[in-house]
């Protein structure tokens, strides 16, 4: 389904500055896999979901999705087929726009957009019921400004604007890093259950090793550009966070000192 | 102020207010400050001059209307392909077309249109003949506004306005911001161009200068409309600025009346620009100073009490 074969990310190169974010990585994810990902800070992982995104274009290596060489589309080619949600919370959305307009720019995500209207009635009810799915009272607040809502409406507004039209993948980079934890919670479930309902295929960076190891079916650790640790399945099951730390020193040979990871 | 005076203004003051609308578009939709502007604005009247000379002055409108539209495309060109900052690519698009427009208009600085037929004269023979000045603008800008509203609604508009918010999540919604930012500065320049054009044959002249400052005084009347009309919605907000560009005329108006010398008026405009975008921080200042004030007579009384 996604196909990642060695590809390297270079900033800067011949600077000063130079900084390898991704060395030689391969990575494959079959149809429904859901894959946590974790690292410290810098470990390349937002370069990697910005990779297969197209919002950098790799120095090395190949990147297919469905067998198709998408190394060289342009971003918002990819986006067609990846949907995205971003850390911060106000990336996602436009918000001088209303909840319906956005929802409204992203339904039409496959289509060539010319000079019908852009929000028709039949789709401003769906949108309705898909917000009301949400359960955040969304659904009564249609025409409202997005710049209205609070960091967690609109994680869930994004969320649901990535996949109204069914990406074959969806990234998520850290989207729940940015709200208090009751609210993080909530809108991690509703990402499983979106996952769950459109079986989606899904990449979710994390900062949190429960988290990581609590939702998807496979689990990567990354350490300067590399994927040091990769668990599924059987194997994944057994794996507890003290056992991932110990893992970490081992491969990476280094104590892992990073306090976000640890205290998460 | 009589009542001559007073009409001129608002017969000006809707022809400018197309040119006001595709101000509104670059700074406030696509939030790209576009000095394009000044450039177009002649060049839309100096196509408008030569066809008018050619009697044709309808098509002239059209044929100015596209003249911009392809400038500001050079100037969206510049910015997304060739990374240039969109105040720099606007600046040199304005530069360059000052020499364009002088040869569109012959090498001549000045094409006078006395005696011949502008789209002034459709009415005439009609009993509302006299009134001809003031029936066509209001008629094209009523017009035009509803495109507008229209088009700013449709897929395409949705992505244009999304484009001025955050282009990140526009690119991730499956839309090249390039297109998004060519249209929009296109459709902004091609508005601006038909505003000069119909300024020309207006005033019966078009002058390869007519267009200094035209950018500041389209802010102006784009800022003078959200500062007293609002912001709700997006049909207000086009009303506003057609208001704020009829306003922005009158208080001209009143000036000249005053007695202020004609080549005050750039200064006059700049400060008005001044005032209004210092707005929202002279609004805050208040806020806080009577704020202060209240708390402060509370203490007193406080104090005064114990
Ligand atoms: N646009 C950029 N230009 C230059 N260097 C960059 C850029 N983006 C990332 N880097 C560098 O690449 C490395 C990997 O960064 P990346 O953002 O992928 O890390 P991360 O794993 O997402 O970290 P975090 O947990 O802090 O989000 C870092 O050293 C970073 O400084
Ligand atoms: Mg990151």
């Amino acid at each position: 389904m996604l196909k990642i074969e060695r590809i390297t990310k270079i900033f800067a190169p011949g600077s000063i500055n130079e900084k390898t974010a991704i060395d030689d990585l391969s990575l494959t994810m079959n149809d429904g896999d859901f894959l946590t990902v974790i690292g410290g800070n810098g470990a390349g992982k937002s370069t990697l979901l910005n990779c297969i995104a197209g919002v950098f274009e790799v120095d090395a290596g190949h990147i297919y999705l469905d067998q198709k060489n998408i190394t060289f589309s342009p971003e918002y080619k990819r986006s067609k087929y990846i949907g995205r949600v971003f850390q911060n919370p106000l990336s996602g959305t436009a918000f001088d726009m209303t909840i319906e307009e956005n929802l409204a720019i992203a339904y039409a995500k496959a289509k060539t957009r010319g000079l019908k209207p852009g929000i028709k009635k039949a789709e401003a009810k769906m949108f309705k019921d898909k917000l009301a799915q949400l359960g955040l009272g969304l659904e009564d607040r249609m025409y409202q400004k997005v710049g209205l809502l609070s960091g967690g409406q609109r994680q869930a507004l994004t969320l649901l604007m990535a996949t109204i039209v069914k990406p074959r993948l969806l990234l998520l980079d850290e989207h729940t890093a940015a709200l208090d934890p009751a609210t993080a919670r909530q809108v991690l479930h509703l990402t499983r259950q979106l996952i769950k309902v459109n079986e989606l295929t899904a990449i979710m960076v994390t900062h949190n090793m429960k988290n990581a190891l609590e939702y998807g079916n496979r689990t990567i650790m990354m350490h300067e550009g590399r994927i040091i640790l990769d668990f599924a399945g059987e194997e994944r099951a057994k794996v507890t966070v003290e056992k991932l730390i110990e893992q970490f020193s081992h491969q990476s040979g280094e104590i892992l000192d990073n306090d976000r990871l640890l205290l998460s | 102020m009589n009542t001559l005076v007073l009409i001129d203004s608002v017969e000006l003051g809707l022809i400018y207010a197309i040119m006001a609308l595709g101000v509104f578009i670059s700074f406030r939709t696509l939030n790209m400050p576009d000095l394009t502007v000044d450039g177009s604005f002649v060049l839309g009247a100096a196509v408008s001059a030569v066809m008018c000379s050619n009697g044709n002055p309808q098509a002239a409108l059209g044929m100015a209307f596209i003249a911009g539209c392809a400038a500001g495309s050079v100037t969206a060109i510049l910015h997304t392909k060739l990374k240039i900052q969109p105040l720099l690519a606007g600046i040199l698009v304005m530069l360059g077309l000052w020499s364009i427009n002088l040869r569109v208009m012959g090498s001549k600085a000045n094409i006078p249109l006395i005696n011949k037929a502008t789209v002034f004269n459709l009415l005439d023979g009609t009993t509302i003949e006299a009134y001809a000045t003031m029936v066509i603008p209001a008629t094209i800008i009523i017009i035009i506004m509803l495109l507008l509203f229209y088009f700013l609604k449709t897929e395409l508009g949705l992505v244009i306005r999304a484009t001025g918010d955050n282009e990140q999540m526009v690119r991730a919604m499956g839309v090249n911001t390039d297109t998004t930012i060519l249209v929009g500065l296109a459709i902004a320049n091609g508005m601006v161009a038909l505003s000069g054009a119909l300024i020309a044959q207006y005033q019966s002249f078009a002058d390869i200068s007519m267009g200094t400052g035209m950018v500041i005084i389209g802010l102006a009347s784009v800022i003078i409309g959200e500062v007293i009309f609002g912001v709700k919605s997006l049909l207000r907000r086009l009303i506003a600025v057609i208001l704020g560009a009829v306003l922005y005329r009158l208080v001209i108006a009143m000036a000249f009346e005053l007695g202020m010398p004609p080549t005050d008026l750039k200064l006059v405009s700049a400060v008005i620009v001044t005032i209004a975008l210092a707005m929202p921080v002279i609004k805050e200042r208040l806020m806080t100073w009577r704020k202060r004030k209240t708390n402060h007579q509370g203490e007193v009384r406080k104090s005064a009490e114990n």
